[in-house]
């Protein structure tokens, strides 16, 4: 089970009402706090300390140098007013938008074609896959830099068509592009999740489908698209999070400017610039705050919508593992 | 379901295509790594036999510092953040999965609730904290987090292991009078095994590649890692040497490409039961 699954899980428990208060034991309360020191300290330290207070250096103005003075609204304001922030914004927009369905659509795709124990199956798995794994490095970036440059490999392409392509990396319309052709290259993990998730649909729903004379589109429809969403759910979920953050591909491919004229100047990449090039960290903290709503906004959407959507096995009435149909009591 | 053989077959080509376009940057880059300057962009083909070590050779040293420097910072950081993440998420995953203790549902939604959370909300103030305490230049910063069980997917991952280990072990241990740290140290560990080489793994993966972290906490060139200093060549452009450049690339990229290797079966496992990214 995801993530998500287990989070779903514990607040529905709590819907229920859960076990009355009175009535849990705590058998091991001495133990499971000792063992769980580490992350206490962790998790006050370095996350919900640091959260407040960068919720208050969001009101401040804070060079390191001298200590932070109360701002009030000011860096509000002159987010408002900031049109490279507002940028940054439409940009990373346009990223998550554009790539996270795109990434999925493909993962989604080439694991369909994956039968299982179909020959080349391990080879095919470990080909997709590996773009995954390195696709966030500095190196592979750079190499990006050069695939989409005015003389690489894409234009020599273009040229077999006789196309003359432009240099990508350094036109204003197409940078953003060659990093969300990055983004979908790493398709590879998302696939061996929905490939894993395929394989779990029990075999005998087919049959059954095809005994009633279910054809391959109404098979996808009827079956595997509605027991596979809560899968591309929470891929979706996290995958947005995580888009959102991006920071190294558009770092490298730009040379860390953001350019040609802010058309890769992700929203994490001018948070950067203002914390660390400019040392305004009460701005800068101002829009990690934004940004956290930012993010929060779409999963709270994404989880609102998902109501459409995503079809949970345990909620029909059918429990697989039994074989048979049992309703839940009330 | 069986397909028919004609349309196996125009399956399979699809496939190889997909295979091709994807791997063909790989290929290049590792193939121009090994090609005189002069023809890397001249001749674009992967198939040539104009071969040289002359990249490796300049690349090495083209950073100021031998490229051994950062390769060793950035195998010490792995190593400490490896070790961290096996102890740290190891003993958070035990309290979790097998103990009852007062607000662990609370704790255990804090903790994957923070997966969602962007890492930018805290950057500011640990950044600060790890100045104040002199950190910086140093891989305390990046390295002390890891001991904090911070990195909640592995605790995630350990815990869903743990749940599916058999009930009965635990029961017998406590039985025979065995505290929880034997339980854990002296059953759990050794039966969790599978889940601690994925979380090796994809510790390394995660921090050899790191870059927003290095950047901004080892700013001289000794502490630079392997991915901060690969971004030497595309500060000095007006040099490019596009060879050197690939041919550290390539070495950069080498380490994880053998942790793929040997790794690949705890990877997908990882992938499939947490949804790592």
């Amino acid at each position: 089970m995801s993530s998500i699954g287990e989070l779903r899980r514990l607040a529905r428990r709590r819907e229920r009402g859960g076990t009355p208060a009175a009535k849990v034991r705590h058998p091991d309360n001495l133990a499971g706090h000792l063992f769980l020191i580490p992350w206490f300290i962790g998790v006050l330290a370095f996350t919900i300390g640091p959260m407040i207070a960068s919720l208050f250096l969001a009101f401040t103005d804070y060079n390191l140098l001298q200590p932070p003075t109360w701002a009030g609204l000011d860096n509000i304001v002159r987010m408002i007013e900031d049109e490279r922030l507002w940028n940054s914004l439409r940009v990373t927009l346009v990223y998550v938008i554009v790539s996270v369905p795109l990434q999925l659509a493909l993962a989604l795709g080439v694991a369909m074609l994956l039968d299982k124990g179909m020959r080349g199956l391990a080879i095919y798995r470990s080909i997709f896959y590996l773009p995954s794994l390195l696709g966030g490095s500095v190196a592979i970036a750079i190499l990006w830099r050069q695939v989409f440059g005015k003389e690489g490999i894409v234009n020599a392409f273009l040229a077999l068509l006789g196309i003359e392509g432009p240099g990508w990396i350094s036109h204003p319309d197409y940078a953003l592009l060659t990093i969300i052709i990055l983004h979908v290259w790493t398709f590879g993990s998302p696939m061996i999740i929905f490939l894993a998730g395929l394989r779990q649909i029990p075999e005998m729903y087919y049959e059954a489908a095809q005994v009633d004379g279910a054809g391959k589109l109404r098979r996808f429809v009827s079956i595997t698209f509605p027991l596979l969403t809560p899968i591309i759910f929470f891929n979706l979920v996290l995958q947005i999070i995580f888009a959102f953050q991006s920071f190294t591909q558009a770092y490298i491919v730009s040379g860390g400017t953001g350019g040609p004229s802010d058309s890769t100047m992700f929203f994490t990449l001018y948070l950067y610039q203002q914390a660390f090039t400019e040392l305004e960290m009460g701005y800068a903290s101002a829009m990690a705050w934004f940004l956290l709503l930012i993010i929060a906004a779409f999963t709270a959407f994404n989880f609102w919508f998902s109501k459409f959507w995503v079809f949970y096995e345990e909620d029909s009435g059918v429990d697989r593992r039994r074989g048979r149909g049992s309703r839940r009591a009330a | 379901m069986r397909t028919s053989r004609p349309r196996s077959t125009l399956k399979h080509v699809g496939l190889i295509a997909l295979s091709l376009l994807m791997i063909y940057p790989l290929l290049w880059l590792v193939v121009s790594s090994f090609k005189p300057n002069a023809t890397i962009f001249t001749d674009l083909s992967i198939f040539t036999t104009d071969l040289t070590l002359d990249n490796y050779v300049h690349g090495w040293t083209s950073q100021q510092l031998p490229f051994s420097r950062f390769l060793a910072n950035s195998a010490i950081l792995s190593l400490g953040a490896i070790v961290g993440n096996l102890v740290s998420c190891s003993l958070a995953a035990y309290a979790f999965a097998r103990l009852r203790f007062a607000g662990r549902n609370l704790y255990f939604a804090v903790m994957l609730g923070t997966i969602m959370l962007p890492f930018h909300v805290v950057l500011v103030p640990q950044f600060i904290i790890f100045r104040e305490l002199g950190w910086l230049e140093t891989f305390l910063p990046l390295v002390v987090p890891k001991f904090l069980a911070l990195d909640s997917f592995f605790v995630f991952l350990m815990v869903q292991f743990i749940r599916g280990l058999p009930r009965e072990l635990f029961e017998a241990a406590r039985i025979d009078g065995a505290g929880h740290i034997r339980i854990y140290g002296g059953i759990t560990l050794p039966l969790m095994v599978p889940a601690l080489a994925t979380t090796t793994i994809f510790t390394f993966i995660w921090t050899w590649g790191d870059f927003f972290g290095p950047l901004i906490y080892l700013r001289t060139r000794e502490n630079f890692t392997v991915s901060v200093a690969l971004k030497g060549f595309i500060d000095a452009q007006s040099t490019s040497n596009y060879g050197a450049m690939f041919a550290m690339s390539v070495v950069s990229l080498l380490p994880l490409f053998l942790a793929f290797l040997v790794g690949q079966r705890y990877l997908v496992k990882g992938i499939a039961t947490t949804g790592i990214k």
